[in-house]
């Protein structure tokens, strides 16, 4: 009974202490393990652990063919098929499954049933769920994509013009990225949907909430090191690529947010794996959406398959010989 | 099966329905195996007929399932091995975010408001126990990660909302990864056959169709007489002696039918509507005593059992020496052809890829199973002219088109049988798009789930899908429901009985029996079910 409702002040409470440690260890000077000891335990945990799910995915077999069909299948030469809804080719599976890592094109469907007077149901179009989805992964992504200037030297134009697009509406020095409100706003959207709505606040879980919380976290601590506790951008450029060529060394003209920012896409890192979010590669092998309509016309493999125990015709026509007799259907054995 | 009757057993008090979650938390498993909810545990009989393990008596509604000693052990042992066996249950159990958006998507849901039956708490039943034995955090979090010691209140909450699933795949079509709650169901249930827990309602039925060949235990003597009694009928309707040869060696195409269609009502004037086109079209075709049955109650009991009854079907067309197999209307009957019986029981290498005698067509979708859908074979007969129609024999009806779950989210057959009945009527509308093809409703009694002790779940379940008909109904006069599969045929009479007075339920080959001109045929006087042909008669 608790977990419903202390889930939220669970995740919540957990986020500050971590919070909390990430100061501590600030505070101590231990700067050491929190800008190259964990990130690199994290980043370890994190390629170990993404692989070794993947891998245990992939070591299960497909038995049998499953794709979940939304659309009219390819038969009849007159009849219009839907090529991406019920693929025929991998082309169109390729298509279906980029509208749906895109532009999460299933969700876009969704729709909310209402009980209107006595028994009379009402469907709604129900999009709050896609927008807030797509604003959030979206600027999730470009905010990565953003950060590529720590990762590469000479910083690719398209990541520059990225940047510059980013905050086009201001002219705000320093800027106020685009993606930074939406993610902040979509991640409150996404957080409180769980809380308000009984029904999303029944079927959550603790963790639920704590990747939000987290995330949460990261986006804060970094819109506040943009706005107010700047870092030395050289500087942190340097520890980076000092990071990523093994030759770790402590980033200089750096402060706490610096620290709790990267405390915190560490844990993120480290905790994917074990979590939902490995929803992200598990999109790409789902069976009701990677394979083509075309059951039929290919057969599909079971690699576990084995012979079972049937009922065969020559011991059915003997159990009921006398009857099959008496009305004159063919017997194969007189 | 008592079910396949028409009497219909309605609960005593007006269905109530609340959307609105509990305070408490999914996670206490709490099940009450209320009379009207739950369908009645299988009988010994048939389970050791089968070979099945544990059979027993034992009744759901009591506190003691004489379940084996060690059946804790069994069951994690099997969820092993399955997760071994299926990518899409170690997937499926890894991926959800629990967004939410599959939880109104339910037909039990929408018509019980059990939250438990919003498809991502019925995998979360399943879930839990996977990450209490299976996942890390689980293991050191246990409850925080939402993980379950698999107790008997959880074995018998699986029990409840497992066989409260019609796996009609219909919140695959919202969720974003795909996530199917029928591979769940499939999954939760095969391991609950692992300690002998299902029900008879689906046991039965298997027990029969591996013994007689169909679910109803038909011998085939007794199939024999049923045939000529419809023939019969055919020619007291149409004044034409029409020949049904069964077993026959060495004939182009093998006919497969659900046993319902040769045995329930309304099935019947489907039946009678087949026999009528192939006589009409002069198909050379066979009847099977043996492989009597299209439809697979294995299906809903574990893939293993699926397979030894749908084997038959190749088996017979092997022996009989016939060019390809022409299905009849049915649901789960093409899942299992269309996505399963190639990999199950191929490769149909004695069979030829079908071609339609009549208009010469290739079924290029079925090349490799080499097994055509009726609604593919007779729309292809209409576009290519070779059926005499006369749709106003049809006028008594307004005609509305559910999309079986199965032909819908399985094979993806909108358009036939809707060209089938935009030729043999005059009058169709269909249901709003929230409710049909991709998106159709299930009865509420698929699956295994049409018995007669759970009704008030059923009505409950097919409560979206007949509020769809209800709209259709008040909106444009519709009378009649088509539809092409047995279990909807049998269930959705009740059900619209209940919801939705006035509607009747017919397949679509009655419909084109009736519209059906046949050479040498003499004035028809009535329709397939007796019923008198007056040109004008229009009933809103």
């Amino acid at each position: 009974m608790w977990i419903d409702k202390m889930g939220v002040s669970y995740s919540l409470l957990t986020v500050v202490v971590l919070l909390f440690i990430s100061i501590g260890v600030w505070g101590i000077g231990w700067y050491s393990l929190l800008g190259v000891a964990i990130p690199y335990m994290a980043m370890i945990f994190f390629v170990a652990g993404f692989l070794y799910r993947v891998l245990r995915w992939a070591g299960s077999p497909v038995p049998f063919h499953i794709p979940t069909v939304c659309g009219q299948q390819k038969s009849l030469p007159w009849i219009k098929s839907n090529p991406i809804d019920s693929p025929y080719t991998t082309k169109g599976v390729v298509t279906r499954l980029a509208l749906e890592i895109l532009f999460f094109r299933s969700l876009l469907k969704n729709e909310k049933v209402e009980l209107r007077e006595a028994y009379k149901l009402l469907y709604k179009p129900n999009t709050y769920l896609w927008l807030g989805a797509m604003a959030f992964h979206w600027s999730l992504l470009i905010i990565l994509f953003r950060h590529l200037r720590f990762f590469l030297e000479p910083v690719p134009g398209v990541v520059i013009s990225i940047q510059w697009l980013d905050s086009i509406f201001q002219g705000l020095i320093p800027a106020l990225y685009i993606t930074d409100i939406l993610i902040l706003i979509s991640l409150a959207f996404l957080f409180f949907r769980r809380v308000i709505s009984s029904q999303i606040r029944y079927l959550s879980l603790p963790s639920d909430y704590f990747v939000i919380l987290l995330l949460a976290g990261i986006a804060i601590s970094g819109v506040l090191m943009q706005l107010f506790f700047r870092a030395d951008l050289v500087q942190v450029k340097t520890w980076v690529m000092g990071m990523i060529r093994f030759h770790p060394t402590l980033p200089q003209g750096v402060g706490l947010v610096f620290y709790i920012h990267l405390f915190f896409v560490s844990l993120l890192i480290a905790y994917f794996p074990i979590s939902k979010l490995m929803h992200m590669p598990g999109i790409f092998l789902s069976p009701t959406r990677n394979l083509t309509n075309t059951s039929r016309n290919h057969r599909h493999i079971n690699p576990w398959d084995a012979p079972v125990k049937v009922h065969t015709y020559e011991e059915w026509e003997e159990e009921f010989r006398e009857a099959i007799k008496e009305v004159g259907l063919p017997l194969d054995k007189e | 099966m008592a079910g396949l009757s028409n009497e219909v057993k309605m609960p005593e008090e007006q269905i109530s329905i609340d959307l609105t979650p509990p305070a408490k938390s999914w996670m206490e498993p709490a099940v009450q195996f209320r009379k009207g909810t739950y369908c009645y545990s299988a009988v010994p009989k048939h389970q050791k007929y089968l070979d099945l393990p544990y059979p027993r008596e034992w009744n759901p509604a009591e506190k003691d399932w004489k379940l084996p000693e060690h059946w804790k052990e069994i069951i994690l042992k099997g969820m092993k091995d399955l997760l071994g066996q299926y990518r899409s249950l170690k997937l499926f159990l890894d991926i959800c975010v629990r967004c939410g958006a599959c939880a109104d998507k339910c037909h039990f849901f929408i018509g019980s408001g059990d939250p438990k039956n919003m498809p991502v708490i019925r995998a979360e039943l399943l879930r839990s126990v996977y990450r209490r034995y299976f996942t890390l955090s689980g293991k050191i979090l246990r409850r925080l990660a939402g993980a379950r010691e698999l107790t008997e209140e959880v074995l018998k909450e699986w029990f409840y909302y497992f066989f409260q699933c019609t796996e009609c795949r219909r919140c695959s079509v919202f969720c974003p990864y795909g996530i199917d709650t029928c591979e769940i169901t499939m999954m939760g249930r095969e391991l609950l056959n692992l300690v002998g827990c299902n029900i008879n309602w689906i046991v039965e039925p298997a027990s029969n169709c591996y013994r007689t060949g169909n679910h109803l235990g038909v011998p085939p003597h007794a199939f024999k007489s049923t045939l000529e009694f419809a023939l019969e009928e055919v020619k007291e309707i149409t004044g034409i002696k029409v020949e049904a040869p069964i077993n026959r060696k060495g004939a182009e195409v093998l006919f497969i039918t659900p046993s319902a269609d040769y045995f329930g009502n309304p099935h019947w004037f489907t039946f009678l509507g087949y026999l009528m086109l192939f006589h009409e079209i002069g198909l050379d075709y066979t009847w099977s005593a043996y492989a009597s049955e299209g439809g697979n109650f294995g299906l809903f009991h574990s893939s293993e059992l699926a397979k030894r009854l749908n084997a038959k079907i190749y088996a017979e067309a092997k022996r009989l020496g016939v060019k390809w197999i022409l299905g009849g209307e049915c649901g789960h009957m093409w899942r299992v052809i269309h996505q399963y019986m190639d990999t199950y029981n191929g490769p149909a290498d004695f069979l030829e890829e079908p071609v339609s005698p009549i208009t010469g067509t290739h079924f290029d979708n079925a090349k490799s199973t080499k097994m055509v859908h009726i609604c593919e074979f007779t729309a292809d007969l209409i576009q290519n002219n070779k059926l005499k129609l006369d749709p106003s024999r049809n006028d008594k009806w307004k005609v509305t088109y559910h999309d079986s779950c199965n032909p819908s989210r399985g094979i993806g057959l909108f358009e036939e049988p809707r060209y089938i009945l935009h030729h043999v009527g005059n009058h169709f509308y269909d249901m709003p798009e929230n409710t049909i093809k991709e998106r159709t409703f299930c009865c509420g009694s698929g699956a295994g789930l049409g018995a007669d002790e759970n009704m008030e779940m059923r009505l409950r379940g097919g409560f979206p899908r007949a509020n769809a008909v209800k709209y259709v109904h008040e909106k444009f006069g519709v009378n009649l429901l088509t539809c092409i599969c047995a279990i909807d045929k049998a269930t959705l009479p009740p059900l619209l009985e209940y919801w939705v007075p006035g509607v009747e339920v017919a397949g679509i080959h009655e419909l084109v029996g009736n519209a059906l001109v046949m050479k040498g045929e003499k004035e028809r006087t009535t329709n397939l079910r007796g019923e008198p042909l007056t040109k004008f008669q229009v009933t809103s």
